[in-house]
């Protein structure tokens, strides 16, 4: 494969890039005098192009290759990915024209984008070390982004937090898979899996699934490795925090799934009530089950809304790593059906979170108290976007929860193995009901004195929150219409793998 | 056709939501004339499938075909009756909120919403769909009581939606697993009831489902939402909550529960039947000393769900039927009472204390109540002549075929109505008004009460007439719900040679 064909391959992470160092270049000899807002809006137009003709290169150039020995794997399903990444990227870009944290307006942006170069790397890696660096280009890049508002030391700590804690999953990662080079001798994920196969577990390997499981963990803020998550979320800057909820954690979820089914094929263990067998499977068990109930009970206690919604998306990892599971076996539709629409929904929670933030300056539950007086519209896509979280048919995020548990439970050898799992899942979904509704009570039944006026709010964020808000109903409604995309590339991964110059398993052979 | 009485509520919701402020008759008139459109629609339907026999098709297509998920929406005779009790129970209510002014058009809005999902779990045959259409009720449910209820609303309001998500949290795991042990790709209702699950998961499968759905039909001893919902609840919801939501739980526990898992149904028929029982009893023993006007209701909605449950697991035609025209009735009757004591009584004493209101001799300021009172009661006591009697008679006949000892427990149970009933009549309305000047503390003695509204007025007779209608000519709903009988989805009802 030649410089062209490769460079042909990248050339949406490639535009990515380019991007943004346009943006950081215009920014920095053109408008350096202007207004901020200006420059915001220039910035956001620079990247939303940018971002936009990058995802349509992927759209209108399907190729599917496998460069470099699974360094850059192009499939139907990783360029899926790659799209809704820089959808989501799209979305907290147009979030940030509201915001006045910041004067660095290109550094911002361009943070922003190189943020999702990595993630993007990211999930078209099928590679140990690219998995690594791509990680680490996307944290950095994050962490960046936490501490950009300078004058908040609340920003600072959470950035501080996210940093020391990323650092050490960071080292957790690298040891794990150090380890799994060190027993297989490779570093690209189906030959590796082909050399750990045999019977039982060495105990080697054990330790690599678990520092792989702790670093993951750390990433994707799973109990007990979740304690940056919410001074994170509360602390960062409100589109930063929006992103690191959002795209991080789609990619993240992605690669973690993929590490898992295609690294250690072979080492699930299983997690059934009564037919314990140690591999990955009980890791991740366990691990899921204590995101779920700590997530969903410590966010029953929070008065802040963004602490509630970092401890929700806790939660929301516990049942995203139950879909790691269920990709086991099957595809990866349930979890990536899950992420991609968790991600649009918690943006758009964030969003407008933003919005009354803007107008009244806190984020505590209170200040949402009547909303649906002052705001109608963005208050019923508050209930829309709660809801969802929630589990509440006709939203995205019953359907997902629906399709997700359904193939948790086809998953394993015995059939209904992780029914105890499944169970509590949907239990632990039943309490979220409840602070869910605590937040819409504030909005609908609390009672405010009138307002003379109703209150101004910004119109890109509204017409941002309102698109999120009809895309969860009609991704709801409508699964079909990412289904189709998720379920046909898995058919023609397979296709892939069976074609025996691009297939891992059998260029071992 | 029949499938408009759900897109009809869901638009009447959504025109009403996005009228300008402050239309407040605008609002009341779009609402009523949706309810009274999807009424019509459900009155032909009845028409309609009144020469039919089993499953009706309405429509049947592919929703989410990489799941087998299906968009099938049809009816049986059950269905139809009640689709029928939801059209009546949505005008009634909408009349007798005639007078909410408070965020009237955010009122309706959830309002026609919840009905919507009402009917939409009525016509659902595709278990997904019928599940989606049970949780939108919830949220509804929720704000309607949070935002217009009264007493604890919002304690009594969260409740009642936590106890409802619960129990759809327990559906959906026993829905969940159904469709992967089936392994057949497919949601759909008839299909999964051909299929035999194996009777090991049968045995936990089927109570997960029946209580989860009986925790909104006022299963003993997960009936407690209910008194506190229904008496926070503002008239209209707490009619709409006891007239119909109520039968949303035993609708799912007969369609979904004992249609799919019929070896759990024979193993935990008896067990259940005893928490239905004491569930008529409680309820009734409750409700004999309560304080409230609204907590008897309350508990007398208990009380009368438990016949609809103990007939349901009579497990056989007559005590079915018995069931299904049990659900029907209570939700006229019930609907009734709660527009009594919640707009004619309530909103004009503001206060619903019985030793206050015995005081107001109420039967001679506003007489027309006490009528309607009294015929409620004589209905609710099931007293021949009103389609309480037929549908409790049925009940214990069929209780009697199957456990003798609980069909006496039931009659008792309908004694102890009588009792109540009597008790909060005479309290009410019919107090010792003798000593009413000197022992009024306060000294208000409301002389002067609004009239009854002419919507009102609509409303009472409209649920008195049906009730009378039914009692006198049952035949009309009972060959209605027979005929559903014989679908595949009764395979396991003991057939020809019945009781």
């Amino acid at each position: 494969m030649n410089g062209i064909e490769l460079l042909k391959l990248a050339a949406p992470q490639v535009i990515v890039v380019v991007t943004a160092l346009a943006v950081l270049a215009a920014d920095l000899l053109a408008l350096r005098e202007l207004d901020v807002r200006f420059r915001l809006v220039i910035g956001a137009m620079i990247s939303t192009l940018g971002c936009v003709v990058a995802a349509a290169w992927i759209v209108a150039l399907p190729e599917g290759a496998n460069a470099m020995d699974g360094m850059l794997v192009v499939d139907p399903l990783t360029r899926l990915v790659s799209v809704a990444l820089l959808a989501l990227t799209v979305v907290t870009i147009l979030l940030s024209l509201d915001t006045s944290f910041t004067a660095h307006v290109g550094e911002y942006f361009a943070l922003i984008l190189l943020a999702t170069t990595g993630m993007m790397f990211l999930v078209s890696a099928e590679d140990i070390l690219m998995i690594f660096i791509s990680l680490e280009l996307t944290s950095l890049s994050l962490y960046i982004l936490a501490a950009f508002n300078k004058q908040n030391v609340q920003s600072a700590e959470a950035a501080l937090k996210y940093f020391l804690f990323g650092g050490l999953s960071a080292a957790f990662t690298l040891m794990g898979l150090s380890l799994l080079y060190g027993l297989s001798g490779s570093t690209n994920l189906g030959r590796i899996a082909a050399a750990i196969q045999g019977p039982g577990l060495d105990p080697v390997l054990v330790l690599a699934i678990v520092m792989t499981v702790i670093g993951f963990g750390f990433k994707v803020a799973a109990v007990p490795f979740h304690f940056w998550a919410p001074d994170a979320y509360q602390g960062a800057p409100l589109p930063s925090a929006a992103f690191i909820a959002s795209g991080s954690k789609v990619a993240s979820f992605f690669i973690f799934a993929k590490v898992m089914t295609l690294g250690f094929a072979g080492a699930e263990g299983s997690a059934a009530l009564r037919g314990y067998v140690p591999g990955w499977f009980p890791a991740l068990a366990v691990v899921s089950a204590a995101s779920m109930v700590l997530g969903n009970l410590a966010a029953i206690a929070q008065v802040s809304l963004r602490r509630l919604l970092a401890y929700s998306a806790i939660a929301h990892a516990g049942y995203l790593l139950l879909g790691v599971m269920a990709s086991g076996s099957q595809n990866l539709a349930p979890l990536l059906y899950y992420a991609i629409t968790y991600g649009l929904t918690t943006l758009g929670a964030f969003g407008v979170v933003s919005l009354v933030q803007h107008q009244c300056g806190g984020d505590s539950i209170s200040d949402f108290a009547g909303l649906c007086r002052k705001a109608p519209v963005v208050a019923f896509c508050m209930m829309i976007f709660l809801l969802s979280l929630a589990g509440i048919p006709p939203l995205a995020g019953f359907f997902g929860k629906f399709y997700l548990f359904a193939s948790a439970l086809e998953t394993g050898p015995k059939n209904l193995g992780l029914l105890w799992l499944v169970v509590l899942a949907v239990a632990m979904s039943a309490v979220s009901l409840y602070y869910y509704l605590q937040v819409l009570k504030q909005i609908y039944v609390v009672e405010t004195p009138a307002l003379a006026t109703p209150e101004r709010m910004p119109m890109s964020g509204q017409a941002v929150v309102v698109l999120l808000a009809a895309a969860v109903v009609v991704l709801g409604c409508a699964p079909n219409v990412l289904l189709n995309k998720l379920s046909r590339p898995a058919a023609a991964g397979e296709s892939r793998t069976s074609v025996p110059a691009a297939s891992p398993h059998l260029a071992h052979d | 056709m029949l499938a408009w009485t759900i897109y009809s509520s869901f638009i009447g919701a959504t025109v009403v939501m996005l009228l300008p402020r402050g239309l407040t008759r605008a609002a009341r008139v779009v609402a009523l004339l949706t309810a009274i459109f999807g009424f019509v629609i459900a009155m032909a339907g009845v028409m309609h499938g009144r020469n039919c026999s089993g499953i009706e098709a309405v429509v049947r297509t592919d929703w989410i075909p990489t799941l087998g998920i299906r968009y099938y929406l049809a009816a049986d005779g059950i269905s139809l009756t009640l689709g029928l009790l939801t059209g009546l129970a949505a005008i009634a209510g909408i009349l007798f909120s005639w007078n909410l002014e408070h965020r009237a058009k955010e009122f309706f809005a959830f309002y026609l919403g919840l009905i919507g999902g009402v009917y939409g779990v009525f016509l659902s045959f595709d278990l997904f769909l019928l599940f989606v259409f049970y949780e939108l009720a919830i949220i509804p449910k929720y704000f309607l009581i949070a935002i217009w209820g009264s007493t604890h609303k919002e304690y009594g309001a969260m409740k009642l939606a936590l106890y409802s998500f619960v129990g759809s949290a327990m559906v959906l795991i026993g829905l969940i697993a159904a469709y992967v042990v089936a392994g057949a790709r497919t949601m759909d209702l008839v299909e999964l009831a051909r299929f035999h699950f194996p009777y090991g998961m049968q045995l936990w499968a089927f109570p997960l489902v029946f209580v989860g759905f009986g925790i909104l039909a006022g299963l003993w001893p997960f009936h407690t939402w209910a008194p506190t919902g229904h008496v926070a609840a503002p008239t209209a919801a707490s009619m709409l909550l006891a007239g119909v939501v109520m039968k949303l739980g035993a609708y799912g526990c007969l369609r979904v529960a004992m249609s799919l898992f019929p070896l759990g149904l024979a193993a935990w028929s008896r067990p259940l039947a005893v928490l239905a029982a004491i569930g008529i009893i409680y309820g009734a023993l409750v409700a004999l000393v309560q304080k409230d006007f609204k907590f008897v209701i309350g508990y007398s909605s208990v009380s009368h769900m438990g016949f609809v449950l103990l007939g349901l697991l009579t497990l056989n035609t007559i005590g079915l039927t018995g069931a299904v025209l049990q659900m029907f009735s209570h939700g006229i009757i019930a609907g009734l009472l709660f527009a009594v004591v919640g707009r004619m009584v309530y909103d004009r004493t503001h206060t619903r204390d019985l030793g206050e209101l015995e005081q107001m001799n109420l039967s001679k300021t506003i007489p027309f109540a006490a009528v309607i009172l009294t015929l409620a009661s004589v209905a609710s006591m099931g007293l021949p002549g009103f389609s309480g009697f037929v549908a409790e008679l049925q009940v214990l006949i069929g209780a009697w075929h199957a456990f003798s000892t609980l069909a006496i427990v039931g009659g008792i149970g309908i004694l102890l109505g009588v009792a109540y009933t009597l008790r909060v009549l005479q309290r009410a309305f019919f107090g010792d008004h003798q000593r009413e000047v000197p022992a009024s503390p306060v000294g208000h003695a409301p002389v002067e009460l609004p009239p009854i509204s002419i919507p009102e007025r609509v409303g009472a007779i409209l649920l008195i007439a049906t009730s009378v209608l039914v009692g006198l000519f049952p035949g009309i709903l009972m060959r209605l719900i027979t005929s559903s009988f014989e679908s595949s989805l009764f395979g396991w009802l003991p057939k020809g040679g019945g009781p």
